[in-house]
């Protein structure tokens, strides 16, 4: 049959009969990259007002318990889009005050490549590790203000390097994903970039599917090892005015495992969902620690043997309620040959397991604005603190991604 | 060493399964697409289908499971115009498969084809979750389902070149059958016509556009937001200056709105099928239309 033969039972003038008429194209306006931009502010009370710390880990990167009264927490500037039909890029700053300074972090800046085929995907530059399941997730989409205490005594809050990575889908009936990544490993919780810069790995593999229309799931196993020449945690104010900085040489080897599960009624989520996630990690270190700044130098051998985990379950019982419950566990049973260096570092976790229980409701006006409360009954150290934390966190410019 | 040959053997015969059997596999992102390529490719096809008629389509999550599912196809057919922005673009980026990018002939909306109404002169956020590319729910009119047929058709013959005369024959047989269809649905429904009819969302443009249909109003007070008291209030005022027929939902929307609407003005509510799938009696397109025409008349509850 002719194409013109057709009698078409439509009125003349109301639709054109085009293929790909350019009007038509969908409104993919200009060239000019997405931007997204997330404002993060916060009100925090907190019990006492002790220094924070966490018996038998070394804090660095962005571990911190947070700050009272008003602030501002993570407000990001986002940049991304299609380089050409082979790389995606990605640059995000996040503008930060600290002590009163404003500063511009660099927290990803990375290329990606969109399809190499065969389910093979590079990326290089500046971005989140692919290990663990919180790891690669924005603070804006986490479930709670805070990191899990595992995730702030082992990465610092979030594991972030400069490398490659190189992962491949399995073509098999479920999710099956494979990857590795070589950083330099100058951050924390590596430090020094080992190596000439090339200090750090990771290997993850990931599996994941549905049960039925209601549930899904994912599993993941991490590993994650690092050479560090001179990791500093933070310097630790001695008698008046010497400064003195727990250094730490030697190796860092880490294990993980991960895992989510989700349910919503018929797969509809914007109803009703429940999502319950337990992440857990551990980690062997051999090297020394010295106190830089003491005189005499002070210096021991250490032997670290640290594991932690959490696990939480978010319900959104109606749509834009959600309410959490978080339990975090940390302990730490470290050795070296001084043992009161060991203590000054830090490293000592004087018999106590750091614990840590939260619960979280929060409002999402729309898929853009979000307004939490947060409620932490706070045993990490010999200090016990109840910690409030009010936060809002909104999102503008380009439509985010609902990832699992 | 035996064992270790023999374990290896039995992993890879569970990873790695063997291609399947028909020449195109196809991942639709809406039942309503998935339909359409069964019309047009038959049995030289074989498709999955990501969403249900019971899940928001602009809600759902990049699952394992659909990333797994993308990986292995060599055809994506979704709805477009920012329907699937939540999810897709993540999908297609994990997936790794070159076929399917945005762009290349194994990536299908059917959007972009057909001219589409509700394109918003002013993109703002405080107007709720507009579409820059206008209303994506294309497929609930069958004058646009025609064309977006005959350009599918095409794309499963650039895919599968053997397979050209076999998806013409399809395309002219369906063609045929959804021409008749039409007139026949038209005469139905010419009743209709300039009936205001109150809806949840405005998933239902393109249908009240073709029956010549009024929206009277909308439970959302804006696009993806819910309803409040407020609102609730302006739409009773709406309804009794001007008499309305009916207030109608999909099956994936809550229906307490429209109850409540519906005890402060005594409406009646109707959860029209809004894809195959959404009701028992929908098995294809065809029924859809069917089916919704009649519950438009109030012929069937």
């Amino acid at each position: 049959m002719k194409k013109n033969s057709i009698a078409l039972p439509i009125s003349t003038g109301m639709l054109i009969l085009a293929g790909l008429n350019s009007s038509f194209a969908a409104n993919k306006a200009n060239f000019n990259p997405d931007i997204s931009l997330t404002l993060d502010a916060r009100y925090g009370s907190f019990s006492n007002n002790s220094d924070y710390e966490l018996p038998g880990f070394m804090l660095g990167g962005e571990a911190s318990r947070g700050e009272q009264g008003f602030n501002l927490g993570h407000n990001e500037l986002s940049f991304s889009n299609n380089i050409d039909d082979m790389f995606f890029g990605k640059l995000t700053t996040v503008i930060a005050d600290h002590e009163g300074e404003t500063e511009v972090e660099l927290e990803e800046a990375f290329i990606e490549t969109l399809a190499m085929g065969n389910g093979i995907t590079i990326k290089a530059g500046r971005f989140y590790s692919d290990i663990g399941y919180m790891n690669n997730q924005h603070p804006h989409a986490w479930d709670f203000t805070d990191a899990s205490l595992v995730y702030r005594g082992m990465f610092g809050n979030q594991l972030i390097d400069d490398g490659l990575q190189v992962s491949w889908l399995v073509p098999t009936e479920f999710y099956f994903k494979l990857g590795i990544e070589a950083m330099r490993g100058e951050r924390f919780p590596a430090g020094g970039a080992a190596n000439d810069g090339n200090g750090a790995y990771t290997a993850f593999a990931k599996f994941g599917g549905d049960v039925g229309v209601s549930h899904a799931w994912q599993l993941g196993f991490s590993h994650w090892r690092a050479d560090i020449e001179n990791r500093a945690a933070e310097s630790h104010a001695h008698e008046a005015d010497t400064i003195e900085v727990p250094t730490y040489a030697g190796e860092s080897s880490l294990n993980g495992v991960d895992f989510v599960w989700k349910w919503s009624p018929n797969g509809n989520n914007r109803e009703q969902n429940l999502k319950l996630q337990a992440e857990y990690f551990e980690r062997n270190e051999d090297g020394n620690v010295v106190l830089e700044g003491s005189s005499p130098i002070e210096e021991t051998t250490y032997q670290g043997e640290q594991s932690g985990w959490y696990l939480q379950s978010i319900y959104q019982f109606m749509p834009r309620w959600r309410v959490g419950y978080r339990y975090d566990y940390l302990s730490a049973n470290n050795q070296g040959s001084d043992s009161a260096v060991l203590m000054e570092a830090g490293l000592d976790n004087e018999g106590h397991k750091a614990e840590r229980s939260s619960i979280m409701l929060d409002y999402s006006h729309s898929e853009y604005s979000r307004i939490r409360l947060q409620v932490s009954k706070d045993d990490s150290y010999e200090d016990s603190d109840t910690l409030i934390f009010m936060q809002y966190i909104v999102t503008l410019g380009a439509h985010g991604a609902h990832r699992f | 060493m035996k064992n270790w040959i023999q374990i290896f053997t039995f992993l890879s015969a569970l990873f790695i399964t063997s291609p399947l059997m028909a020449n195109i596999n196809v991942f639709a992102c809406e039942p309503e697409w998935a339909s359409l390529v069964n019309e047009l490719g038959g049995e030289r096809v074989s498709t999955y289908t990501a969403t249900t008629a019971f899940q928001d389509p602009h809600h759902i999550e990049a699952r394992p499971s659909l990333i797994a599912k993308i990986r292995r196809v060599n055809l994506v057919v979704c709805s477009g115009a920012e329907l699937e922005s939540g999810w897709l673009p993540l999908l297609l980026k994990q997936a790794g498969n070159k076929n399917t990018r945005p762009g290349n002939k194994g990536y299908f909306e059917a959007a972009s084809v057909v001219e589409r109404l509700d394109v918003p002169v002013d993109l703002d956020r405080s107007s709720g979750d507009v579409h820059a590319s206008g209303n994506p729910h294309v497929h609930l009119d069958p004058r646009r389902i025609q064309i977006i047929s005959k350009v599918l058709f095409n794309r499963l013959g650039d895919i599968d070149p053997q397979g050209k005369t076999y998806y013409q024959q399809r395309f002219n047989d369906f063609s045929q059958r959804w021409q008749q269809a039409i007139l026949q649905w038209q005469q139905q429904a010419s009743e209709l016509k300039g009936q205001r009819i109150v809806v949840h969302h405005r998933d239902w443009v393109y249908l009240f556009d073709w029956l010549g249909i009024e929206i009277a109003g909308a439970l959302e007070p804006k696009p993806g937001l819910p309803a409040t008291i407020g609102h609730l209030a302006s739409l009773k005022k709406i309804v009794m200056e001007q008499p309305v027929k009916m207030i109608v939902h999909t099956p994936y929307q809550n229906p307490r709105a429209a109850q409540r609407l519906a005890k402060i003005t005594n409406i009646p509510i109707v959860e029209l099928p809004y894809t195959v799938g959404g009701s028992k009696q929908v098995k294809d397109l065809f029924d859809l239309f069917t089916l919704t025409i009649k519950k438009l008349k109030g012929e069937q509850q």
